[in-house]
Parts: structure tokens; C-alpha cells; sequence
């Protein structure tokens, strides 16, 4: 177990997360406005979105079905009958006064995530609930030395709010439940995940106690808006609370924001009195019936999930627990991989794939969709790896061309003359001017030190610039030698 | 039940409605008669009658996923006490 060292002893930490993910659909939740972001502000705004007096929700039938498959893909129940309610509360980018939410009778109940950790091992965590509710507008605050600035185009968007149980002991832990979660909405298509724009955003509760004891008192830290803020806010806010406690105070349980420039979390203390939420079933809705049948439909619909591509790839591929995941945590990873994999060896094709292609991808700041380097190219290029066209050495010179100019691997072969030499007698010819150019180290060698063979290998491959086949260079090398 | 002076503050700081202090015992009384007069369907056992949503038999009515409104930002600013660049403007709240 990983437990913080405080000054009593050893400490557990103890989190849970609320995630706020807006729902992919082209109208709001309960109005025909449309949700596209970055609009010029206020121009996605109906009447029922601005609270006009009259104004009636009408709910949008592709969010319901959006929260519903969400919840298949989280393995979770689904409620056929659910209820809207309102959770009342004033606040300036919330026109109704209050936020038509869902509160005892949420369209999803209990499901599960599986974390995959670093190590990895896995480990699965508890989701509570998942319930439909609206989007609040926007407040802008620095237009203006005075004012704030509303802009309702966000107004009314359908949010899924999806709450895990306490089930999460680290900040690496949390980190992981984030990027599960939003690679599973990512494989469903109905969150996009992007947390810059604020499609999903992240509530963490944490709390902490001494190994065994019942939960402590618990903050909530708001609206956490990357995946490394959220495991950042945790080890400050632990650290907080076990210095208070040690120091004889107690905790007060309160809402609290992550300070992104000074690194601390803070109390917002007008939040506090706000928590009389007086929620009633919304009169204008009535309870959300679904039909079984229908559910089942969805359920038909759905992806092959990034858990289930996990085990096939481990099991059809051979690929290690840590491959399979850093390949599937991208549906479109997973994809490119398959097709360079297809009738070749997986390995290679793994390592190449995640090794190479991921790693010049992250240096240009590329995402897999944008890679230079087509599924087939990679795939060409491996091919010629194989049939001994090239070296491994030089194939990763000819990536580096292909990554720079998109051309196909043969063509860079042919142009810069990489082709492979396994013509015995031209490697002989080298080997032989290697030899006598170095009479003094042969003469070592064959008193014994070993060593220098790597020294004569890496000679003869400098003498051919890099185009020697390796294994032939080795074994007519060490005939000479011996000889 | 009846209701304190102190509730009704409360209830009256929630909702946002300014209410002077020498008027808080006249309302206490006028809720508490409210509340008073609505706890007497307490009387009927409701055990296992499942709670009414609906006087008519018809259930919640969906929308297709189409933009069919918005796209009218003057009409929707029009009723703002102050507007500018296309915002609503309301006093600085913030942390």
C-alpha cells in the first residue's frame, strides 16, 4: 500500500471523483439550440436556455440515449424509470434559478471502472451513479474591472455527472480513473473528453485517515480541469489535511479550488451557506421511462470497449499488459496498430508502433490522426525489415525520412541507396580491410580479449555505412577472426 | 409544524426575497397555517399507492437531436439591465 508518512504515522489517503462530461448531441438537453463550442456568445441561446417566463423543457431523445450507452459501457444498471428534479440555487450564469438535475432517481446506477496502473496490474473502481443534468452558462471576469460577463451558449447543454465510490487510495490512482473514463466515452462518442475546453471537468473529494480507521472528514475541491491538476490538488490537499490534524485541529468539510498558478488548494467559503439545495421533482418533466427493448438495442451498438481490446490484444497479439494499454487507451491508437499489424509479426509491429511512431509523434506535438507516417507506410517499412531490404539500424533511418517527408519506405530506400548488402564477397572485401588495417587489434583478439569483436563489427558497419547485413557480418567476422 | 422566525430568514435569504425583521413573526404564522393545512393529506395512509406525476395517462415527450432554435442574441439580450459585446453584464462575482 502507498501511505503518506505524517509525523504520527502513516496515513491513507482517500478519494472519490465526481466528473462532469457534456454530452456529445447537436441540440441542449431540453432545448433546440445548438451546443457547438466557441460561438460568437449568445448566439446559441433559446428562450428556454435564458429562463424566459413560460418557456417549457422539452428533453433532447439523443442525450437519453447518450447517458444510457454510457452507462452500458461502464457496465452499469440502468434505470428504466428516472426522475428530473430541480437543485435550486442563484447564481449569475443560471438563469432558472435553479439546474434541472437528477437527484434520487438518476438514469444509471452502480458500474465499474478498471484502472490500468503503471505497473501494469489493474484494479477496479466503483461507479455510484451516473445522472443527466444541465450545463451552466459562462462567467467571463476578466472583461471588466467591475463586471462579469454571461454567456448562456453553454446554458442548458446536457451534462452527464458521473460519480465514482471513495474507492481510490492515490493521485496516481485518480489519474488513471480520469484517462479510463474519458477513453471510454471517447470509444462511445458521447463526451469528446476535451478538458481544455471544459467538456469534461472533474469535482475531487478527498479525505484522509489512518490505515483502518473509519473514512475522515472529506473537501471537495471544484472544477479541476487536467488530469494533472487532479493528482496534483490530492497531494497538496492531503498533505493539508494531515498537517492539521497532526497539529491537534480538525477538519472542516467544505468546498475548496485548486490555485493553478500557486499550487495550493483554497477554501471558497461562499460556496458554504449555498448547500440547501431544497431539490424537488421538476413539474414541468415528467419521470423518464425507458423501454428494455430498446436499451437492449443500444447495447447491440456498442464498441468493442478498451478492456475487451486490452484482453484480445494480450491474448491474439502476445502484446505485454503495458503495450496493450498504451495502444488502446486511443481507439484511433488501436486501430493503426491493427493495421500494421495485419499479417505481421504483432511484436514488432507493437514496438514500432509505440515505440518509434509515439515518440516522434510526441516530439512534433502530432496526435495520431496527423501522423506523417501512414498505418500502410509503417507496415512497408517493416516488410523490408523482414525480407532483409534493411537493417533494423537503417530502418530507423529511413522513419526519420518518412516521418519527415511522408514519402513510402521503398521509395527512401531506393533514393538514398539504404538497401541492405548481403552480397558475402563485398562484406568479406570490407571485413578484409578492417582486419588489416587493424593488425595490432586482431592480434588481441586472438590472445583473448574477447571485447574487441563489438569494436571490429562496429568498424566493418562504419566501413559500409550502416548497410551491412548484421547477421552476416557477424558470423563471416568471427570465421576470420577465429581463422 | 410550525416554523421559527429564524427558519423563515433562512427560507427567505435562499430564495433571495429581503425580509425586515418585524415582519418575520406574522409570516412564521402565515407559513406554519400553510404547512399546517397540507399535513392533513398525512391523515390518508398512502402505503403502496405510487405517487401521482401525471392527472393525464401520457408520458415525458421527446425531441429529435435537431438545432431548430437560438440564433437570436438581441431578442435574447433585450430584457438584460445591462448588456455589451454581445454578454449579459451583471456586478463582479468572482472569488
Amino acid at each position: 500500500m502507498s501511505y503518506i508518512q505524517g509525523e504520527t504515522g502513516d496515513w491513507e489517503i482517500v478519494i472519490g471523483l465526481e466528473v462532469h462530461a457534456q454530452v456529445i448531441s447537436n441540440a441542449k438537453l431540453f432545448s433546440g439550440a445548438a451546443t457547438a463550442f466557441g460561438a460568437e456568445p449568445n448566439s446559441q441561446v433559446s428562450f428556454v436556455d435564458a429562463a424566459f417566463p413560460g418557456m417549457l423543457p422539452v428533453i433532447n431523445e439523443r442525450c437519453i440515449e447518450q447517458a444510457v450507452r454510457t452507462g452500458l459501457g461502464l457496465k452499469a444498471q440502468i434505470n428504466l424509470h428516472s426522475v428530473f428534479d430541480r437543485k435550486n440555487y442563484f447564481y449569475a450564469d443560471l438563469p432558472q434559478g435553479y439546474q434541472i438535475s437528477q437527484y434520487l432517481q438518476p438514469i444509471v446506477g452502480k458500474g465499474e471502472i478498471v484502472l490500468d496502473l503503471p505497473d501494469g496490474s489493474s484494479r477496479t473502481v466503483g461507479v455510484t451513479r451516473l445522472h443527466l443534468e444541465q450545463d451552466a452558462g459562462k462567467s467571463l471576469h476578466d472583461q471588466h474591472p467591475a463586471k462579469t460577463y454571461i454567456d448562456l451558449n453553454r446554458s442548458g447543454v446536457a451534462l452527464m455527472e458521473i460519480v465514482s465510490e471513495p474507492d481510490m487510495r492515490t493521485a496516481e490512482e485518480a489519474g488513471a480513473y480520469v484517462r479510463k473514463l474519458r477513453s471510454i466515452l471517447r470509444y462511445l462518442g458521447t463526451c469528446d473528453g476535451n478538458m481544455e475546453e471544459g467538456s469534461m471537468r472533474c469535482d475531487v473529494n478527498v479525505s484522509v485517515r489512518k490505515p483502518g480507521a473509519p473514512f475522515g472528514t472529506r473537501c471537495e475541491i471544484k472544477n479541476v480541469n487536467s488530469i494533472r491538476f487532479v493528482m496534483q490538488a490530492i497531494e497538496y490537499e492531503a498533505r493539508r489535511q494531515i498537517e492539521i490534524i497532526e497539529d491537534g485541529g480538525k477538519i472542516d468539510q467544505e468546498t475548496r479550488l485548486w490555485d493553478t498558478t500557486k499550487f495550493v488548494t483554497r477554501s471558497m467559503r461562499s460556496k458554504e451557506e449555498a448547500h440547501d439545495y431544497r431539490y424537488f421533482p421538476d413539474p414541468d418533466l415528467l419521470p423518464l421511462e425507458l423501454d428494455a427493448e430498446w436499451v437492449e438495442e443500444i447495447k447491440r451498438t456498442l464498441p468493442e470497449l478498451p478492456d475487451d481490446k486490452k484482453a484480445r490484444f494480450i491474448g491474439e497479439y502476445r502484446l505485454s499488459p503495458y503495450d496493450a494499454d498504451v495502444l488502446v487507451s486511443e481507439k484511433a491508437r488501436a486501430d493503426f496498430f491493427e493495421a500494421v499489424a495485419k499479417g505481421r509479426d504483432p511484436k514488432l509491429a507493437a514496438n514500432w508502433v509505440t515505440g518509434e511512431l509515439f515518440g516522434y509523434l510526441n516530439k512534433a506535438g502530432k496526435e495520431i490522426e496527423e501522423s506523417p507516417v501512414s498505418a500502410e507506410n509503417l507496415g512497408g517499412l517493416i516488410d523490408l525489415i523482414a525480407d532483409n531490404t534493411i537493417s533494423g539500424r537503417i530502418a530507423k533511418e529511413v522513419f526519420e525520412a518518412m516521418f519527415e517527408t511522408g514519402e513510402k519506405p521503398a521509395d527512401i530506400v531506393e533514393k538514398k541507396g539504404l538497401r541492405q548488402v548481403t552480397d558475402t564477397g563485398a562484406i568479406e572485401a570490407s571485413i578484409d580491410a578492417v582486419l588489416a588495417a587493424n593488425a595490432d587489434k586482431v592480434a588481441e583478439f586472438r590472445s583473448g580479449k574477447d571485447k574487441l569483436f563489438g569494436f571490429f563489427v562496429g568498424q566493418v558497419m562504419k566501413a559500409t555505412q550502416g548497410k551491412a547485413n548484421p547477421a552476416l557480418v557477424n558470423e563471416i567476422l568471427m570465421t576470420k577472426l577465429k581463422g | 409544524m410550525s416554523l421559527d422566525k429564524a427558519t423563515v430568514a433562512k427560507i427567505a435569504h435562499l430564495a433571495r426575497i429581503k425580509v425586515p425583521d418585524d415582519e418575520l413573526d406574522h409570516l412564521a404564522g402565515e407559513l406554519s397555517q400553510i404547512l399546517t393545512f397540507v399535513e392533513q393529506l398525512g391523515e390518508v395512509d398512502t402505503q403502496d399507492v405510487p405517487p401521482m406525476t401525471s392527472v393525464a395517462a401520457q408520458t415525458l415527450r421527446r425531441r429529435k437531436d435537431e438545432v431548430t432554435d437560438g440564433g437570436y442574441r438581441d431578442a435574447v439580450l433585450s430584457n438584460g439591465p445591462e448588456t455589451a459585446e454581445g454578454f449579459y453584464v451583471v456586478p463582479k462575482v468572482v472569488e
